[in-house]
């Protein structure tokens, strides 16, 4: 387990490389210039001088390793300094930001809490209700319940997010009032009634993230369980005279998890992906809102490092998720 | 299965005179008698067909065109309002005007016709990439483990950040090529077709992996078939019923992907209404005018709703297993 872990591992940075150079490759393809909109009584000699200062003057296959070396050496040098106090960067180059002239990370450092409220909460949310919905629609297969989790999970496959999110601000914000339609991320939980209002503006932007979700696990939820219901053992359980909880909620749950689990882990990388957009309808000021602003402004490093972070999470957590598979059935051996 | 058996289908009459044998009954009519078994599936082909023709044939019995500004007779109301007292509405426009008097009714079927366009074009594009790809990783072993890398590489890139950035970067070239419509449109068929190939490509190199091994392919072989006759003729029509159950969800994705583009603000031109557009363009406005986010919300979200049951009957349909029980 531990050799198969460490080789994926090792796998993993030749494709992470790759994708690096493919996101980068598609970057400099791109007609798009920064300076373009910069005034056009710029004479042509400082403007390329200005383009220099922004570390375009070089040919990409220096620019790449460049990109490289400070993504994975100089970045992680400022974080042990900022943690350690120690002075390992040495006042290295960082990635800088076209826009706003900051370090890339430090805007990101910014703008993650939000995302992961978010969408964190809203996975949390979206599996605590697949999880049920799952095991009682198997248990009773073609029932009522079992129909109506088949048909709100179709709903959740097919409503896309920018219009359930916009449905639910027209019928609680617009028409009842009940809740914010726009996510206030300078507001501070310090007591209870900030604490009530933090949840009432989480409310909407959870619940449309969570219904994907929920549709998608809820359904392999289903299978599993099914899968396993018809096997030998449980009718051999059955028939020692165990009784219809300990059958269901201990030996078939326990089996049924196996597959789920790993459709969980790979699910959390694609939700970030689908919160560009539910950040968009309510304003969430996270990742997925950088992302847009910075590709509107051509601010190719923020980009560059924003896309590379998301490959990241998917490599990451297919990993994750296939090493989960071997320590959870013992029957599965890579070795 | 065991209940044909045990009644094989007796031609009628007498069997030595071969005009009275029926016909064989294509197996496709098999197919189509258990597809109109699903109910849901009957449904959402129904309404597939119904908003196709909506759209398609709509705008020759409608005569407005989507464009024309209208700015006296701006933001009326839908018709169906008028029953709970809202002023307001003309049968000129049953389904209202916008902020600037353009009649919503054809700017609907106009949104619809380059939706369901770019969904068609941009499966049909990924399905034919995927089958492309998988049918020759599981043919030829050699370029098997090339193929399987390509497509884990493609998996692993985050696809929605990817196609928001072709879609910004290449939007002014291919536009001073091809025009501003062409051009948008190409690039969001191609940048979807190309995002979206890999589970089609995986499911059929499985199947072409399975085929390969069995005896007719063998004997197609022994008989000097060349390679390229033994995919066309032996292989592909094989893997059709996975390829169909992945084109319809393909063209459920890229409906949905392309209503998303233009939500952010990424896809065509303003003047270029598509369903996505129309959402977006209404969002500002959902406080005055919320009917105007709805119904095209409706339209993608019952399409979409339309397409998945028709390839959860298709599923079932193709399956010989379930069929005919």
């Amino acid at each position: 387990m531990l050799t198969y872990t460490i080789r994926r591992l090792l796998i993993s940075i030749p494709t992470l490389l790759l994708i690096a150079f493919v996101i980068f490759m598609l970057l400099e393809l791109a007609p798009g210039d920064p300076m373009a909109s910069m005034p056009l009584t710029i004479p042509a000699e400082v403007k390329q001088q200005m383009r220099e200062a922004l570390g375009l003057g070089e040919p990409w296959w220096v620019r790449f390793p460049l990109w490289l070396k400070q993504f994975f050496i100089v970045e992680p040098a400022y974080w042990i300094d900022s943690i350690f106090g120690t002075d390992l960067a040495a006042g290295q180059q960082r990635i800088i930001s076209f826009q706003s002239r900051s370090p890339v990370f430090d805007t990101i450092a910014q703008r993650l809490p939000q995302t992961i409220w978010v969408v964190g909460m809203s996975y949390v949310v979206g599996v605590l209700i697949a999880l049920p919905v799952g095991i009682i629609s198997a248990y009773r297969q073609y029932s009522v319940f079992d129909q109506a989790g088949t048909f709100v999970s179709m709903i959740g496959f097919s409503v896309p997010p920018f219009f359930s999110g916009v449905l639910l601000i027209v019928i609680f914000s617009v028409s009842l009032g009940w809740l914010p339609s726009i996510y206030d991320t300078t507001h501070q939980v310090r007591d209870w009634d900030s604490f009530v209002f933090q949840l009432r503006q989480m409310v909407m932007p959870v619940m449309v993230l969570a219904l994907q979700t929920t549709a998608q696990i809820s359904r392999y939820m289903r299978a599993a369980m099914l899968d396993n219901l018809g096997q030998d053992y449980v009718r051999t359980a059955r028939a020692k005279g165990m009784s219809e909880r300990v059958v269901v909620l201990k030996h078939v749950l326990r089996n049924s998890m196996i597959p789920v689990i790993t459709v969980i882990a790979l699910g959390i990388p694609s939700i970030f992906g689908g919160a560009i957009i539910t950040e968009q309808i309510f304003k969430v000021n996270g990742l997925g809102q950088l992302l847009i602003i910075a590709l509107q402004g051509n601010d190719i490093p923020m980009v560059m490092t924003l896309t590379f972070l998301f490959a990241v999470l998917i490599v990451m957590f297919n990993l994750i998720a296939d090493v989960l598979y071997g320590v959870f059935d013992p029957r599965i051996r890579y070795d | 299965m065991i209940e044909r058996a045990a009644n094989p289908p007796l031609p009628a009459g007498d069997p030595t005179t071969p005009d009275s044998i029926p016909r064989e009954r294509n197996q496709w009519w098999d197919v189509w008698d258990q597809f109109r078994t699903h109910k849901g599936a009957m449904a959402g082909l129904f309404f597939l067909l119904g908003i196709t023709l909506f759209c398609l044939i709509g705008p020759l019995l409608w005569g407005v065109d989507p464009n024309t500004l209208d700015i006296r007779n701006k933001d009326l109301r839908p018709v169906v309002n008028a029953l709970w007292g809202v002023e307001k509405v003309s049968w000129a426009h049953p389904f209202g005007t916008d902020n600037l008097g353009r009649d919503i009714m054809a700017q609907t079927m106009q949104g619809g016709r380059i939706s369901l366009a770019v969904g068609w074009t941009a499966m049909i594009l990924a399905i034919v990439i995927g089958t492309f790809v998988g049918v020759i990783a599981g043919y030829f072993p050699r370029l098997d483990g090339l193929l399987m890398r390509l497509t884990d590489l493609f998996l692993a890139l985050p696809l929605l950040p990817l196609l928001l950035v072709m879609m910004l970067l290449f939007r002014d070239p291919l536009r001073a090529a091809f025009g501003p419509e062409q051009g948008i449109f190409i690039l969001i068929v191609i940048g979807i077709g190309i995002t979206s190939w890999m589970q089609t490509a995986r499911i059929v190199r499985g199947d072409v992996l399975a085929l390969k091994e069995r005896e007719y392919v063998l004997a197609a072989r022994s008989i000097g078939t060349p390679s390229r006759r033994i995919i066309t003729r032996h292989l592909l029509p094989n893997v059709l019923s996975p390829i169909m159950v992945s084109a319809t969800l393909g063209l459920a994705t890229a409906i949905i992907t392309e209503s998303a583009i233009s939500f952010l603000g990424l896809g065509f031109p303003p003047d270029y209404p598509t369903w996505g557009k129309l959402l977006a363009d209404a969002v500002p406005r959902m406080v005055s005018f919320p009917e105007r986010v709805i119904w095209p919300g409706l339209a993608i979200s019952l399409t979409v709703l339309a397409v998945n049951y028709i390839g959860d009957g298709l599923r079932d349909a193709l399956d010989p297993r379930i069929r005919g029980t």
